[in-house]
């Protein structure tokens, strides 16, 4: 049987965690399908069948499916469904969305955020904010997976040249509607797949000091990411949050400034290359994972810093 | 308005679990056990709802071992009306949580049920979503902020790169994230009147779910440990290192 890969898109450009799922989808067989469920998405289909290891594209425009929400592209999933013996979903906010709805229709069990893919029916995730691995074995038939898109290497976005077909939409479930979107414009690469990444914590005081982060990650391309606690108090924005429950990151290089590291926050970048924290505090548990630590003052630090890079 | 509000018993988000020695699970033996963080924001925006006038009863439901009455006295002392539980000694995954809430849906026929988005041990996301497809109710996964209006509810969700804005048909299912609220404390007034408040118990068997385990847990290990980092004097030190020692920038 095939492994179908659920595209994640805005309509108009593939997500890069799409390529991560792929790559999971690689490991465990050859004949990967990717649907692209959206409207006027033709350009994200095109895309997908570039990307390498892709057999076919089997891309669903309708109107129900313009904003992807979940009823409707859990109903798109279902319809293609039964020919395919895995389903990846990536674990970002919309994976998760539509995954669950999907596995509980099928009667399967869902497993979520893997890591590693041992064979076919067994596969590895991280539990307990990341402080212990299981490894799991699925009963069912079919497979649900969303694949933690930082434990797997992109797949390569072009070298491919899948066929796409076209599936019929599914109909508007009616019971839900898009209202808006708010989404941060921002110059800086996205944070769960940017290779440098720099973070603020309380220490930062508020969130005025938040943008003494910018000209750092000016200088070094960076994005920028927040703790829980930053976040809280209300001094970066939710879609910032670096952690079990927010963000899962890991760049080539993490700097943390004024970040604590509570175990919450250290599941979601402990995994990065390198690692730098920034503290007053010498025991702050951030410096356990940290391969360099500077205990200091953040707010002398960062013009430092800025200005000897 | 009834509202439905499922809370798990889990290991204290303070506690940092190990793992057996055996590697056939962690240890969870003699630790503090709490409800789920992202439950008790649940709680809380029941008990809110009741508050404002858009709900007319809270009812709380666990499934799990004896002790969840314990859990389920919790949210009773923040303000649910009465509590559920499903108890079962057996191991629960999220699918067969979301059959047994949807036997007790059926039997309560609340028009909404709030849960949180996922639960700390387990990290699967995945009990929300599962039982509204069960349903075959509207979902809002990951609420920052909920509004009654009528017959809808209006939920902004956290999603990647900012917020998202659905409108639902009632009866639906939401899962809280952080923001939607902050959960507040009990108080010992509270804690006394809740021991008086109706727990009702159902087994499995009761409501007619199959609970069997789909995924079979094979090993549990530590993660991989990091190798132990240096502490740098300065600034000036810690750029060499990055472009020599590090090469990462």
């Amino acid at each position: 049987m095939s492994i179908l890969v659920i595209a994640e898109h805005d309509n108009q450009q593939l997500n890069g965690a799409t390529l991560h799922a792929v790559a999971a989808a690689a490991q465990i067989g050859e004949d990967i399908h990717v649907l692209v469920a959206g409207q006027g998405a033709q350009t994200v289909a095109q895309a997908a069948g570039q990307i390498a290891g892709v057999s076919k594209v089997l891309h669903a425009d309708g109107e129900s499916l313009a904003d992807a929400l979940a009823e409707n592209m859990a109903a798109q999933v279902l319809s293609v469904a039964q020919n395919y013996s895995h389903l990846v979903f990536a674990a970002t906010t919309a994976g998760k969305n539509v995954a669950p709805r999907v596995a509980a229709k099928l009667d399967v069990a869902q497993i979520s955020d893997i890591i590693s893919v041992e064979s076919a029916d067994t596969f590895k995730r991280p539990i307990y904010a990341g402080n212990a691995v299981a490894t799991v074995q699925s009963a069912d038939v079919q497979k649900v997976l969303t694949v933690r898109t930082t434990a797997f290497d992109a797949q390569a976005a072009e070298g491919g040249s899948a066929a796409i077909e076209s599936v019929s939409p599914v109909a508007d479930a009616g019971s839900s509607r898009f209202i808006s979107r708010e989404l941060a414009q921002s110059d800086r690469p996205e944070l769960s797949s940017a290779s440098v990444v720099i973070t603020g914590g309380r220490g930062l005081g508020n969130a005025e000091n938040f943008k003494l982060l910018d000209a750092l990650a000016d200088k070094l391309g960076a994005a920028i990411g927040a703790s829980r606690a930053a976040v809280d108090a209300g001094y970066a924005p939710n879609d910032w949050q670096v952690g079990q429950t927010g963000k899962i990151v890991a760049p080539q290089l993490y700097m943390a400034f004024g970040v604590s590291g509570a175990i919450q926050h250290l599941a979601g970048m402990k995994d990065s290359k390198v690692i730098v924290a920034v503290n007053k505090d010498p025991e702050a548990p951030i410096f356990s994972v940290a391969d360099y630590g500077l205990v200091a003052d953040l707010f002398e630090v960062l013009p430092e810093l800025t200005k000897a890079l | 308005m009834k509202v439905l509000v499922p809370v798990k018993r889990v290991v204290d988000f303070n506690v940092k679990v190990r793992v057996k020695s055996d590697q056939s699970d962690v240890d969870i033996a003699n630790v503090k056990m709490s409800m789920n963080p992202f439950d008790e924001i649940a709680v809380e925006e029941g008990v809110r709802l009741k508050e404002k006038g858009a709900a007319t009863e809270v009812v709380a439901v666990s499934c799990g071992v004896t002790a969840c009455q314990e859990t389920l006295r919790t949210a009773m002392a923040m303000g649910a009306d009465r509590a559920v539980l499903v108890e079962t000694d057996a191991e629960l995954q999220p699918l067969a949580v979301a059959k047994l809430l949807k036997a007790v849906v059926e039997k309560e026929q609340p028009q909404l049920v709030i849960l949180g988005k996922q639960a700390i041990d387990d990290d699967a996301n995945q009990t929300g979503q599962m039982l509204a497809a069960l349903l075959d109710w509207p979902q809002a996964t990951f609420a920052s902020q909920i509004e009654v209006n009528g017959d809808q509810i209006q939920v902004t969700r956290e999603v990647d790169g900012g917020l998202e804005t659905v409108s639902l048909n009632l009866p639906a299912v939401v899962t809280t994230d952080l923001r939607l609220n902050e959960p507040r404390f009990v108080t010992l007034p509270n804690i006394m009147k809740a021991k008086k408040k109706t727990l009702d118990v159902l087994t499995p068997d009761e409501v007619g779910v199959d609970v069997a385990p789909r995924l079979k847990t094979l090993k549990v290990e530590e993660p991989p440990v990091r190798a132990a980092g240096v502490i740098v004097p300065d600034v000036a030190t810690l750029v060499e290192k990055l472009k020599n020692e590090a090469k990462v920038i």
